[in-house]
């Protein structure tokens, strides 16, 4: 009777635990090393890397992903990454409006005479968005629109560690090998197309480019990324396309080798972009890949729950109110029933 | 119980005046303080207190929430992160009601658990029971409209496949299906219905609610024992203070652990795909409803094949709603006499098999269908070509590594045109789908056992009263010093 009790609690917990749990057979994404600083019950952000994460943000992600959601203004609010207690208004932020200003935006609102003009932002204004519209996101991204970012971290599995994985999970370079598909040159007979003046016509020998595919060895996928077993074989990456072991999808049908051993992750348009020294921080930092991915991945968490902060200060006040509370609560019920057999 | 006597005393003029014309005061007096009360509940029994604050806190978070959502297939999305980003504490109101409704229903399981194993469905509770399902099932309706709301890509493709089920009934379904959505598709017009029905439910339940404690008032509580109060003077307490500040207790940590979620983990129950604005073009790999759904969906797609000419889709809509179904019908299913299964050993034992059962049921929900529920198979390599007939051929391989150069050679070996290629297919396996089918039987099975252990069922000595079992209990030094016999 005990086990059986004891056997559904321990489902209780399994069932729970089974919930959480994601599909798919993308490479678990880790937390970077040393983890997140505004991971745990009382964690904050870090400011610095907070405004380092927005500037790889402004020089690199935000020429094809919008951020629709977000306003300059939250740049300034308190727990954002250019917050000064000076001024409380994140308006009047002169940081903030400078930041705003960099970007240049076609006017939500019409002037005077009703047209819509460019203008520099203001802080109460949207993010830029790099395209006008879903339809021309995509046309310039070979059919992909890029997602938005607002509230990416919040919208993978994995989340801020998903996104740190992603972006410094690209093979290697020296991973791929080039396979030559039809030759550089196709020799065609003679001909005549009836057309004496027509000199095409007279060629012996037509020279057509080379045409190659990129195919990725699997076997020279960083050790972290493999199996168990040694994998071998060669994975085609489509024109358009790059491999990322944390990706969602399913390489098996790209794959030449035994399938079983298809390398986890799938195929995404966006290729790698954050290469060593492609920002230069305005702090000294050192802008390594990881550097990088680690800033950035930080920023969109807190654009993804910018008021994450204060959650979790107010959740602390808020526990020990309860539990002050629950004691007291306990102390009255032993009082009032201590005379009541129960 | 409604037959006590009303102790109340008009104390000044016009508290006498009332009396004699809308006797409000009486009536909260005799219902919400000197109600007699057993003296013997345990904790179990505070959940009904924690349902009515669960029922308040959504609410008056709900009605807040609703001044500043947008109904509307372009403005939902923005407007809910408009809520967790601008609306002071909109924040907080929104975790605490989207984590309320998951608190909502946990509370609502151990309530009714706890309702089965002390026979709390047994007369004279008959009606006060299938309320308490009614509410349940208008929490359901509720809380499926609320998950409509946020327009994430789980609201939109979990709705499409709920609003489904009921195209699968025969002849009308469609229509139905199309009256529901109120046009050909899942669309604005969808979502401002659902929006004014999920505003409107809450207020049936509350009404409900009322009836539910009504109809509670009547017979008076259950208790452990599941032996009806004799003696009000001995064996009961007044509601007030006793069971408030017993009440006001679990429900201080009820809220302990509900904050738990709402400062420190509030979208581990949800699912991140709700977090992409609801895209029709792209449907996400992995549908699951919210965690308090799982069970009915492991039943819905726990039957994978037809029977005669009932399809299994339609099959599988059946079993669901009879899952439910058969929750009303239990007080005339429990043939024994005996309430409290404390005294029941036999169907004690099929209880804790039926909580089993309902939480595995849960974690097939989860599952995809067609995994293995020990563990991912191994898989097999299988060559599948086109012989010089135009038949389709497939030869299977099995092993390490060397499967795979075996399979290629053969490969490289056959003639051109035969368009050969390997793919590798899951060896066979205990899936999620057998293991559901498997506890949907257990489900409805409990139900049919409660029927035959009722009539052989020898149960344990009954006691004679709440005031003796009490006695017992609180002295057991005297209670182990007696000889049984």
């Amino acid at each position: 009777m005990k086990s059986l009790r004891l056997l559904t609690a321990g489902l209780a917990g399994l069932v729970f635990a089974a919930t959480a749990h994601a599909a798919g057979g993308a490479e678990h994404p880790h937390p970077p090393e040393g983890g997140w600083p505004f991971e745990g019950a009382i964690g904050k952000f870090d400011q610095a890397s907070l405004q380092r994460g927005y500037q790889v943000y402004h020089e690199i992600c935000s020429s094809c992903h919008s951020m629709k959601l977000l306003s300059y203004r939250n740049l300034g609010e308190p727990g954002g990454p250019f917050y000064d207690p000076a001024y409380p208004n994140p308006n009047m932020n002169p940081f903030v409006k400078a930041l705003a200003a960099q970007n240049e935006i076609l006017s939500p609102t019409p002037n005077d005479v009703g047209d819509y003009d460019f203008r520099p932002a203001t802080p109460a204004d949207r993010f830029r968005s790099p395209y006008a519209n879903v339809e021309a996101a995509r046309a310039a991204n070979g059919g992909a629109a890029p997602p938005d970012l607002s509230v990416i971290v919040k919208a993978r599995h994995g989340g801020a560690s998903y996104i740190y994985r992603l972006l410094t999970g690209f093979p290697p370079d020296d991973a791929y090998v080039q396979r030559l598909v039809t030759p550089e040159t196709i020799v065609t007979p003679y001909s005549d197309n009836g057309t004496p003046d027509d000199p095409s016509d007279d060629v012996a020998e037509v020279k057509t480019p080379a045409v190659y595919e990129t195919l990725l060895d699997v076997s020279k996928l960083p050790s972290e990324h493999g199996s168990s077993e040694h994998e071998e074989g060669f994975l085609k990456i489509n024109a358009g396309q790059h491999y990322n072991p944390y990706m969602a999808g399913d390489t098996a049908p790209n794959f030449e080798g035994d399938p079983r051993h298809a390398p986890p992750g799938g195929f995404l348009a966006m290729p790698p972009q954050l290469i060593e020294g492609r920002v230069e921080y305005t702090d000294g930092t050192k802008a390594t890949p990881e550097q990088m991915a680690y800033d950035v991945a930080q920023f969109l968490a807190w654009a993804s729950e910018p008021k994450q902060e204060h959650r979790k200060s107010l959740g602390l006040a808020v526990m020990v109110y309860l539990g002050l509370l629950a004691a007291l609560l306990w102390f009255s019920y032993k009082q009032i029933w201590r005379k009541v057999d129960h | 119980m409604s037959g006590h006597e009303s102790s109340y005393e008009p104390t000044n003029a016009f508290t006498r005046w009332l009396d004699s014309r809308l006797p409000i005061i009486r009536f909260a007096q005799d219902h919400a303080m000197n109600f007699p009360t057993p003296k013997n509940l345990n904790y179990w029994w505070t959940f009904g207190g924690i349902l009515a604050v669960c029922l308040v806190v959504q609410i008056v978070t709900g009605v807040i929430l609703a001044m500043h959502y947008s109904p509307g297939v372009d403005t939902a999305f923005a407007s809910v992160e408009r809520i967790m980003r601008d609306v002071p504490y909109g924040w907080l109101l929104r975790y605490i009601h989207s984590n309320g409704a998951s608190m909502f229903f946990l509370a609502v399981y151990i309530h009714m658990f706890r309702g089965l194993y002390y026979g709390s469905y047994k007369a004279p509770r008959e009606v006060l029971w299938v309320l308490g399902c009614v509410i349940y099932l208008l929490m359901m309706a509720t809380a499926f409209l609320g998950y409509m709301l946020p327009w994430g890509q789980m609201s939109y493709h979990g709705s499409n496949v709920i609003t489904g089920l009921f195209g699968a009934i025969p002849i009308i379904g469609d229509t139905i299906h199309t009256w529901i959505m109120g046009g050909p598709s899942i669309g604005n017009q969808t979502l401002q219905r659902f929006f004014s029905l999920h505003y409107l439910l809450p207020f049936m339940i509350a009404a409900v609610v009322v009836l539910h404690v009504w109809a509670l008032h009547v017979p008076g509580n259950n208790n452990p024992t599941g032996v009806e109060v004799q003696d009000v003077e001995k064996e009961t307490v007044p509601f007030h203070p006793y069971y408030t500040v017993k009440d006001a207790f679990a429900i201080v940590l009820f809220f302990m652990m509900f904050a738990v979620f709402v400062f420190y983990a509030p979208n581990v129950l949800g699912h991140a795909d709700n977090y992409v604005q609801a895209n029709p073009l792209v449907t996400p790999s992995h549908i699951v409803p919210e965690w308090y759904f799982l069970p009915f969906y492991a039943i819905l797609r726990a039957i994978t094949f037809d029977v005669g000419p009932i399809p299994a889709k339609l099959l599988g809509v059946i079993f669901m709603f009879a899952a439910i179904a058969v929750l009303f019908l239990l007080p005339w299913m429990d043939t024994s006499k005996v309430k409290s299964m404390r005294y029941r050993p036999v169907a004690r034992q099929f209880f804790f098999g039926f909580v089993a059962t309902c939480l595995l049921l849960g974690w097939c929900g989860a599952s995809n269908p067609d995994d293995g529920v020990f563990g991912t198979p191994g898989k097999k390599l299988v060559v599948s070509y086109t012989d010089a007939g135009g038949a389709e051929i497939t030869s299977e391989y099995d092993g390490g590594g060397e499967a795979y150069l075996d399979a290629k050679k053969f490969v490289e070996s056959l003639p051109a045109g035969t368009n050969a290629s390997i793919s590798a297919v899951a060896k066979p396996t205990f899936q999620f789908r057998h293991l559901s089918l498997i506890l949907t039987f257990a489900y409805f099975g409990y139900f049919i056992l409660l029927f035959f252990v009722g009539l052989t069922e020898s149960s344990k000595a009954v006691p004679e009263s709440i005031h003796k079992s009490v006695l017992k209990r609180s002295k057991p030094s005297t209670a182990t010093a007696i000889p049984a016999e």
